[in-house]
């Protein structure tokens, strides 16, 4: 029996909305597993992103441990996906582009309704914010686009079928949204 | 005998003062457009109405139709132009559709379906803009303003306000208001007026009105910009 197709996916600055959406294929997830293993991923809780086909990443890129994780999955994935609106143009985490770092730290844990024990978190183990949520297509190359807020669990199916079936991807318009 | 053009090779007839854009609307042949709007005085701004004619690029709404013009609109060239435009204007303005209410019934993002748009391709611009929610019963998102200038045009051709125009130039270009404060709130714009109610994106939105349509159940979720357009605009409304 031919290896499994490997697939990676990780979530950067996104809300694992479009995990949810992918998990949306349903009974379809079982015939896709006849074909995909799973590597990295957070079915698998496995840490790094080891030799793979396809990589799928969601969200897009605000700290530095997103862009270490990012172009660790570039140099090990045959084909990167960016998928959702976060990783294709920064999504709605990018709307902070416009505010200050520190305005917007200081508004979240000091100056916040509710907030208690007021104090911006420092330790050392806390990857460093970047000044902008970047798209990631502005850090590595990648393949294949696929937009959308989440993209449908039917923009995954298609697209991984038609990979799969060594066909170009191609998403009719029905299933092209932004939103 | 009447006159003609080709457009891809189709041949369509035309009258003596038409654009090339109007003789394909009427011909039932959509050439992507953004700034065009059949009601009002055409600006040849966005250029994604770019097509080939005689073998030189111009804007069709700008362009008369001639006899015997031979004009090319689907080439895979001027596709890929008119992908690369309209990323252009993704990255060089703030458009989060998931964060807009005007998401499904916007003209950019519709443009952009059309196109098979899927990725922005530039860095992003991130440009910082304002918000001006002076107005009770209007809002302007300059986040989302692509220059169309069919406020402008409306404002001035129909409303008979100039309430709107085009300051600044390159990447310094932005909406301007008429009043003392430059606030919309500030300027004799109504409810009512077209200008209010042309813009292709979000940029000029009427208040307490943005989710009377659910997402999903929108213009451009079902339909495309071209069926769309040719169907307004061939009946001489815009939309």
């Amino acid at each position: 029996m031919a290896d499994k197709i490997r697939v990676a996916t990780t979530s950067l600055a996104g809300c694992f909305g479009c995990h949810m959406s992918f998990l949306d294929i349903d009974e379809r997830m079982l015939q896709l597993a006849e074909s995909v293993e799973f590597d990295r991923s957070p079915i698998t809780d496995i840490e790094h992103c080891t030799n793979c086909d396809i990589g799928l990443i969601e969200g897009g890129v605000c700290n530095s441990e997103n862009v270490h994780v990012l172009r660790e999955f570039r140099k090990n994935c045959k084909i990167l996906v960016a998928v959702g609106a976060c990783a294709v143009n920064g999504g709605l985490p990018a709307m902070r582009n416009h505010i200050d770092l520190e305005d917007c730290l200081k508004e979240a844990y000091i100056d916040g309704i509710g907030v208690e024990n007021a104090q911006i978190p420092s330790d050392p183990e806390l990857p460093l914010l970047l000044n902008q949520v970047h798209p990631i297509h502005e850090i590595v190359k990648i393949d294949y686009f696929l937009p959308g807020c989440p993209p449908s669990a039917d923009v995954f199916w298609k697209f991984l079928t038609d990979l799969l079936a060594g066909r170009e991807p191609e998403l009719p318009y029905e299933l092209v949204h932004y939103d | 005998m009447s006159k003609t053009i080709t457009i891809d090779g189709k041949k369509i007839p035309f009258s003596e003062g038409q654009t090339i854009m109007e003789a394909a609307t009427e011909a039932g042949v959509y050439i992507p457009h953004l700034c065009h709007n059949p009601d009002y005085e055409p600006h040849g701004s966005c250029k994604l109405c770019t097509v080939s004619v005689n073998g030189r690029n111009c804007t069709a709404c700008t362009f008369p139709a001639m006899d015997g013009q031979e004009v090319i609109s689907e080439s895979r060239e001027l596709e890929h132009d008119r992908q690369r435009i309209t990323q252009m204007l993704f990255v060089e303005g703030n458009h989060f559709c998931p964060g807009c209410e005007k998401t499904g019934n916007c003209q950019l993002q519709a443009v952009a379906y059309h196109l098979n748009m899927l990725d922005n391709h530039f860095p992003h611009f991130f440009a910082d803009r304002e918000v001006d929610a002076s107005h009770p019963d209007i809002l302007i998102d300059h986040n989302r303003c692509i220059f169309c200038t069919l406020c402008v045009r409306a404002s001035r051709e129909k409303d008979g306000k100039n309430v709107f125009a085009i300051s600044g130039r390159g990447i310094n270009k932005h909406l301007i208001v008429n009043s003392a404060s430059g606030k919309l709130g500030d300027s004799d714009i109504d409810v009512n007026d077209c200008a209010a109610h042309i813009c292709p994106t979000g940029a000029i939105l009427i208040k307490r009105q943005g989710y009377r349509i659910p997402i999903g159940q929108r213009i451009y979720d079902h339909k495309e910009i071209n069926e769309v357009a040719l169907e307004q605009e061939r009946e001489g409304h815009g939309g």
